[in-house]
């Protein structure tokens, strides 16, 4: 490559689809899936989500980090001979032969606007904007749906009793893929109402960081204004130089994730 | 003596508006030797039982907590199959639901099969109320406790609709309840006889026909204060509700109405039992009950 790529397309270059050029003579084992009904062959170790760009079809909205995180590549599909409604997301789910899927690129859900500096920090705030969450039946169909397992049945009953730090920590890892809210027999949106409350627990309930109190009050007082005037003058050879050589700690060796 | 550990359903209300209850119950149970565990997790009971024939979904709810129950007997972590609850709501909704599942083979391998992810119910739960697990104990027994006895307070038993109807989980005789009254003779206080202990206080209808509430309260209470009552007691947080907060409303249409005091009845056991201050929670009370206690030496 003779061009230098910028850091855009670096990215974009790294997030590629990967199956691209792949040759029909190479590949070994193939399956049919049923993209909105229509059967297409592909092969069998794609994602979903690179079965249907395989098949012909092109993202531009509906995916995202392609790695399980962003939670933008919500799939709804049902195996062969199965008449369970599954879940999952695209970029992490294999495709199986004979399965049915469609994405749900969006969850229409309205998100009311609030400033939780004015909001009492009391369940009766979460019932002024989510009254929905008292029809809450209990049936887990959420959980079910949840492709991060979150116990999201829990963390809603939670909030219906008040439990804040309860409703934060369980739905901490919510990627907000909107799959628990679809299956919802009581149209909740569930991960609507979690954010509610991780906000609401984290303006009122998290100690106040003495450092970052600190280091706020140091740079209103325009502690760092020289050094930034500096870096900010220096041209692209300068700064890369700068980074390169820049101060850090040394990288730990990565210890395998199965072990724990 | 190592206490008594029983499986303990506190209900949603009881961990908002209604903390007092818990905070005096806990308190009040834990002075008679006994220990109340809340299930690891539970969810809401579903406030009201379904009537509905063919509404089984409504009927999940109570069920999967009762599955937490029997887990827990399963884990060792309870000495009882029965689960002892506080809220007269839960108390009616959790017992009804078990009764119909445990009559009911159909509904429950249904309930269960939407449950595929919980172990089945296996039936072995009862359901309590906590002035049942009291009566069990013994009123005299209670009576022993007593360090400060309720001499002198006038106190009307409320028992509304959901620990008395209907028959087959009613606490007591549906027509003519006594319990309470046992437990305010036991607490050294006179017991008040009216008839409209038994009446609804109006329920849910509090969301929307907030005056037609305001007139049972005014009824409720006027009835209970021409028998001499100086306060009301209740285990039901709407029932608490309805009596208490609705005297506002009913203050606008009946100015010469004379306020009283709605208490839970663990809180004038708490007083009964000269436990520390800090399980009263007077502060959840909307009318205040400490200038009658004070006046006849309770505080
Ligand atoms: S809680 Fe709901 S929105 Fe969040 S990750 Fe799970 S299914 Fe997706
Ligand atoms: S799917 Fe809806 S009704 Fe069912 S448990 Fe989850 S939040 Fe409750
Ligand atoms: S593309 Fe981000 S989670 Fe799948």
């Amino acid at each position: 490559m003779n061009k230098e790529l910028t850091i855009m397309e670096r990215i974009a270059e790294a997030s590629k689809s990967i199956t691209t050029g792949v040759d029909e003579k190479d590949v070994k084992h193939w399956v049919t899936i049923h993209i909105m009904g229509r059967g297409y062959k592909v092969p069998a170790d794609l994602t979903i989500l690179t079965a249907i760009e395989y098949a012909g079809y092109k993202f531009i909205k509906g995916c995202g980090c392609r790695q399980g995180f962003c939670g933008a590549c919500s799939t709804v599909y049902r195996s062969k001979g199965e008449y369970k409604l599954k879940t999952g997301m695209a970029c992490q789910t294999r495709v199986e032969d004979g399965m049915y899927l469609v994405q749900i690129p969006f969850t229409p859900a309205e998100k009311p606007p609030y400033d939780i500096n004015k909001e009492e920090y009391d369940v009766s705030t979460i019932f002024k904007f989510y009254p929905e969450v008292a029809r809450c039946v209990s049936c887990n169909t959420c959980t079910k749906a949840c492709p991060q397992d979150l116990e999201v049945m829990d963390y809603i009953q939670a909030i219906i009793r008040g439990d804040f730090e309860l409703t934060a920590n369980e739905s901490f890892d919510c990627i907000q893929c909107g799959l628990c809210a679809i299956r919802c027999p009581s149209e909740i949106v569930q991960y609507n109402v979690a954010q509610l409350a991780r906000r609401m627990y984290g303006r009122y309930n998290s100690p106040e960081p003495k450092n970052l109190i600190d280091r706020l009050k140091e740079i209103k007082e325009g502690k760092f204004n020289k050094e930034m005037e500096k870096i900010t003058s220096l041209s692209r050879k300068e700064l890369e130089k700068l980074y390169a050589e820049r101060e850090r700690e040394a990288d730990e060796p990565i210890e395998s994730a199965e072990a724990d | 003596m190592s206490r008594k550990k029983f499986p303990f359903y506190p209900g949603c209300t009881l961990k908002t508006k209604a903390e007092n209850f818990e905070r005096s119950g806990l308190a009040v149970t834990r002075a008679l030797n006994l220990e109340l565990i809340e299930p690891e997790r539970w969810n809401c009971c579903g406030t009201v039982f379904s009537l509905t024939d063919d509404d089984l979904i409504h009927h999940v709810a109570p069920i999967r907590d009762l599955i937490r129950i029997e887990e827990m007997n399963k884990n060792g972590i309870v000495d009882e199959s029965r689960v002892v609850v506080f809220c007269s709501m839960c108390y009616n909704t959790l017992k009804r639901a078990n009764l119909r599942v445990k009559e009911n083979d159909e509904d429950l391998e249904k309930i269960n099969n939407l449950m595929y992810r919980e172990d089945d119910y296996k039936k072995s739960i009862e359901v309590i109320h906590l002035m049942q697990l009291l009566q069990e104990i013994g009123f005299d027994k209670i009576k022993e406790k007593v360090k400060k006895p309720l001499t002198n307070l006038n106190v009307a038993p409320y028992y509304g609709c959901m620990l008395l109807r209907p028959k087959e989980v009613g606490i007591d005789d549906p027509e003519d309840p006594v319990i309470q009254d046992e437990l305010i003779m036991a607490m050294g206080a006179n017991p008040i006889d009216y008839p409209y202990k038994k009446v609804c206080c109006g329920s849910y209808q509090t969301v929307h026909e907030k005056e037609a509430v305001a007139g049972l309260t005014y009824d409720i209470l006027t009835n209970a204060q021409n028998e001499g009552a100086d306060v009301v007691i209740t285990s039901c947080p709407l029932c608490a509700f309805n009596l208490d907060n609705r005297q506002k409303e009913v203050k606008k249409t009946h100015p010469e109405f004379r306020e009283m005091p709605i208490l839970y009845f663990t809180q004038l056991m708490a007083i009964a039992f000269d436990l520390d201050e800090k399980t009263y929670g007077f502060d959840l009370n909307y009318i205040d009950p400490k200038p009658i206690l004070k006046s006849k030496n309770l505080l």
